[in-house]
């Protein structure tokens, strides 16, 4: 049995189906990467896995437990994290904060603890900032801690956002598009970033257009297709795969599997 | 039976002026997003300044014309130089600006007509009508009157003419409707001095049989606002549900019940309602975009 | 020494408390002082939950009167002393707002502010419409708590606006340094978290309908708390203080002041409290003045006055 595992989940809006019977497995300390033409219900796939949407149809596993349509924040308690298409950056908070904040599974305590500054309630903040700070210098941010996150560039956030889902100490990681928008170099830091958490043993499920960094990091490569799988297999296997191709195509994208390949 | 009737007529009145500040609710939310909480001002306005011209020895039709066209004209002001400013500013703002603009309107009435309460000769007498043992008063006819004739008129604008046309469309998608051409900031005047008119000409219409003073916008814009989310805020037919059904509500309830609790009633019902439906009876329930 | 900003903005506050007596010219600006700080103390229950978590109550004023009015009813048909009262009136506050917050905490923008405007409404009507409870619209009296008397037998010898003004300050200053502490803890970082987003909050863990529940029933406690003080001190409560316009002020103190700081709660707190006490010159403007600062504020200074201040000072400092 896989650590996660997906079976036949489905959903629809308005009677459109968005994503229909897709399974997969990931494995401890791999990378799956969730591919297909835009539209083809990738986010729509993870916001299912990670609680944000209730699925129609179909089953998540975490660890062998029936998960389906749990709340991500009893998700997160179960060790499943993830980042945003769309940053969900807390603007108003410092960078250090942000991350702070992924760690709030471990430093939460009790309330009154925390209204009148009690010592322990003061160690468990510490510990965290602690923590926060390792990880800001393991994606590079280290410098703009006390920063406004508001304030860092787009690239920048993107890491942050990983840092933070890295602060829950997760055993599942969702990635939504983690180099969108992102330049080469930034692309770089990301991919190198992605390799280090999965040789920690994290199992990392990822949505991304670059299929350079797909290509070059995936075990497994799940392809969507108007809702559908239509293909899984590793990366070889699949840019060969005369469906996927077609899907590419067919769909008038630019984004040509074999150039980067 | 006939207390019942008696009941259902005076809630069908009062009915009706809450649902016509609902729709002014609606109207701006619609356009805007803004939910104005000066909305009640307007039916103030209406009424005061009607009651003004009378007795400066106006003609009520003429007083009561120039009251909504003073209103309207206060109702574009406020959106040009408090709404647009703060264009894009969080709930919390929004609804201090407006309380802010609801209380400062209160306060210049206060100062340029009076502090007194007044009331508007009934438009065709004051002699009831009887039906099956209840008592109607002619004012009561003109305002459920009043309240039909703009509902189908606004009907007819938002669907058979361009204007409401590109009105809806505005408030479907702002984005939208300006990469097609329309001009949204037209919309937003067009918005407010719609709403402040239907405010305006509520207030001319109730005065005769509630008498009005300064301070009656704030509960009226309770009132309103309360019917519009009872009926999903931003639909116009959800307004005209919700202010008949809170007007009733509110009759039924200081009939049989208490007239102390009649405003409570409103509340419970608001409340009970946000719960068992947490987006008012024809409210959408959008999906969550992350 | 470099003073962290919770330092700061207690000794700042400290100061303040304790020098403005210096500047007093008569008793009655004991009485004024007292009021401010009893505003501020609900409007720092205001700032926990609309500054730190974002949430808005239009109702809160509720809360208040319960306060208030417990300190009325629980030594007349209890026999609980005066200041126990007070602890008695918080503690249902925050059972009401348990009770209340579950339910109302799921609606979001301006259903919550429908919802809490609800709440607070019919708090206010209760408290007029039940006079034989109550005292109906006239309000009740209150007893005096004593604790003067007390000072007085150590030897500490008061006015009572004096006695009122140190008082109040005493429970604002600890109320502020709760606040503070509540910020930059685990607790207070959820609430700024889910502030800021939900959805990313729900996926670091927090349980976003407790966190917020939390925030509810905490600044219910702070408003209540105000209540019984101002009760105490007029020695009457009326339905008034539970009332719309009531809610209204907080909010509009917290936002002005800035409601995302504490200080900056205070602060609009007591600009709204003195305001009507300088607008008493020319009274008829006194809505026209309230209203127009609300809109230019919040249009020109939306951050509110105390954060807005501060960008400003560190803009040029750079």
């Amino acid at each position: 049995m896989s650590l996660l595992q997906v079976e036949g989940l489905g959903i629809s809006f308005g009677g459109v189906t968005a994503v229909n019977d897709v399974s997969f497995g990931l494995e401890t300390g791999k990378i799956v990467s969730v591919i297909g033409p835009n539209g083809a219900g990738k986010t729509t796939l993870f916001n299912m896995i990670s609680g944000v949407y209730l699925p129609k149809s179909g089953r998540v596993r975490l660890d062998g437990e029936d998960v389906t349509g749990l709340r991500p924040d009893l998700l997160a308690v179960r060790g499943m994290s993830r980042t945003f298409q769309n940053l969900q950056i807390f603007h108003e908070m410092s960078v250090l904060e942000n991350v702070i904040v992924g760690f709030h599974m471990h430093e939460r305590g009790p309330v009154l603890a925390d209204l009148f500054g009690l010592p322990g309630s003061r160690r468990r903040a510490r510990a965290a900032a602690e923590g926060a700070r390792v990880l800001l210098e393991r994606v590079g941010l280290e410098r703009a801690a006390e920063r406004e996150a508001g304030a860092l560039s787009y690239g920048a956030l993107k890491r942050l956002e990983i840092a933070r889902a890295l602060a829950a100490r997760p055993r599942v990681l969702l990635l939504d598009e983690p180099a969108a928008g992102c330049n080469a170099v930034e692309t770089e830091e990301i991919d190198r970033l992605i390799c280090e958490v999965a040789k920690t043993g994290v199992a990392i499920l990822l949505v991304e257009h670059d299929m350079k960094l797909v290509m070059r990091l995936s075990d497994t490569i799940v392809v969507l297709d108007h809702g559908e799988k239509i293909a899984e297999g590793d990366p070889a296997l699949v840019s060969r795969d005369p469906k996927v191709i077609e899907a590419y195509l067919g769909a008038g994208t630019t984004e040509a599997l074999h150039a980067h390949g | 039976m006939s207390d019942l009737l008696q009941f259902l007529v005076s809630g069908v009145t009062v009915g009706a002026v809450y649902a016509l500040v609902a729709l002014g609710f609606t109207i701006i939310y619609n356009a805007s997003d803004v939910v104005n909480f000066a909305q009640g001002e307007f039916v103030m306005l209406g009424g005061m300044i009607s009651v003004a011209g009378v007795a400066a020895g106006l003609p009520l039709p003429l007083a009561a014309l120039i009251a909504i066209a003073l209103t309207a004209a206060i109702g574009v002001a406020l959106n040009t130089f408090a709404i647009e400013p703060a264009r894009g500013a969080p709930v919390v703002s929004l609804i201090i600006i407006t309380i802010g603009a609801s209380i400062f309107i209160r306060g210049v009435t206060q100062i340029v007509l009076d502090k007194g309460t007044h009331r508007l000769p009934s438009f065709s007498g004051d002699d009831p009508i009887h039906v099956l043992g209840a008592t109607v008063l002619p004012q009561s006819l003109w305002v459920v009157a009043g309240a039909v004739a703009i509902f189908v008129a606004l009907w007819l604008f938002f669907t058979r003419t361009l204007t409401g046309r590109a009105v809806l469309a505005t408030s479907n998608n702002r984005l939208a409707a300006q990469l097609v051409g329309i001009n949204t900031r037209f919309v937003m005047t067009l918005s407010f001095a719609l709403s402040a008119a239907i405010g305006a000409l509520a207030g001319v219409l109730i005065t005769p049989i509630l008498p009005t003073s300064f301070e009656i916008g704030i509960s009226l814009a309770l009132k309103g606002f309360a019917a519009a989310m009872l009926g999903g805020m931003g639909n116009p037919k959800g307004a005209l549900a919700g202010g008949l059904l809170l007007g009733l509500m509110e009759a039924l309830t200081a009939g049989y019940i208490s007239s102390h609790y009649k405003d409570a009633v409103a509340f419970f019902v608001i409340l009970a309602v946000l719960f068992a439906f947490p987006r008012g009876l024809y409210g959408s329930n959008p999906v969550e975009r992350v | 020494m470099r003073l962290s900003p919770k330092q700061s903005t207690l000794l700042v506050l400290a100061v303040l408390m304790i020098a403005s007596p210096f500047f007093f010219p008569s008793n009655y600006y004991y009485r004024v002082g007292s009021l401010v700080f009893v505003n501020s103390i609900a409007v720092v229950g205001i700032v926990i939950l609309t500054g730190y978590a974002g949430q808005i109550s239009l109702g809160h004023a509720g809360f208040l009167g319960i306060g208030g009015y417990a300190c009325a009813l629980l030594p007349a048909h209890f026999g609980l002393p005066p200041a126990l009262a007070v602890v008695a009136g918080a503690a249902l506050s925050g059972a009401i707002a348990y009770v209340v917050g579950r339910p109302i905490l799921k609606l979001k923008g301006y259903y919550l502010a429908v919802a809490t405007l609800g709440f607070g409404v019919l708090v206010s009507m209760v408290l007029a419409n039940e006079g034989w409870l109550t005292g109906g619209p006239d309000g009740i009296k209150v007893p005096d708590p004593g604790l003067r008397a007390l000072l007085e037998q150590v030897g500490i010898e008061l006015t009572n606006p004096q006695f009122w003004y140190a008082f109040c300050g005493l429970v604002l200053f600890i109320g502020a340094w709760l606040a503070l502490n509540l910020r930059e803890s685990p607790t207070g970082r959820a609430l700024r978290a889910l502030h800021g987003s939900e959805v990313a909050a729900r996926t670091a863990g927090i349980d976003v309908a407790k966190a917020k529940l939390n925030a509810f029933v905490i600044s219910a406690v702070y408003a209540s708390v105000a209540g019984s003080l101002l009760a105490l001190q007029n020695r009457l409560i009326t339905p008034d203080v539970a009332g719309f316009m009531h809610s209204i002020e907080l909010v509009t103190m917290a936002v002005l002041g800035g409601a995302g700081s504490v200080l900056g709660g205070i602060f609009g707190a007591a600009l709204l409290t003195l305001l009507p006490q300088v607008l008493t010159v020319l009274q008829d403007y006194e809505h026209v003045v309230l209203g127009l600062v609300m809109m230019l504020v919040m249009i020109f200074l939306p951050a509110g006055l105390i954060p807005s201040a501060r960008r400003l000072l560190r803009g040029r400092g750079e």
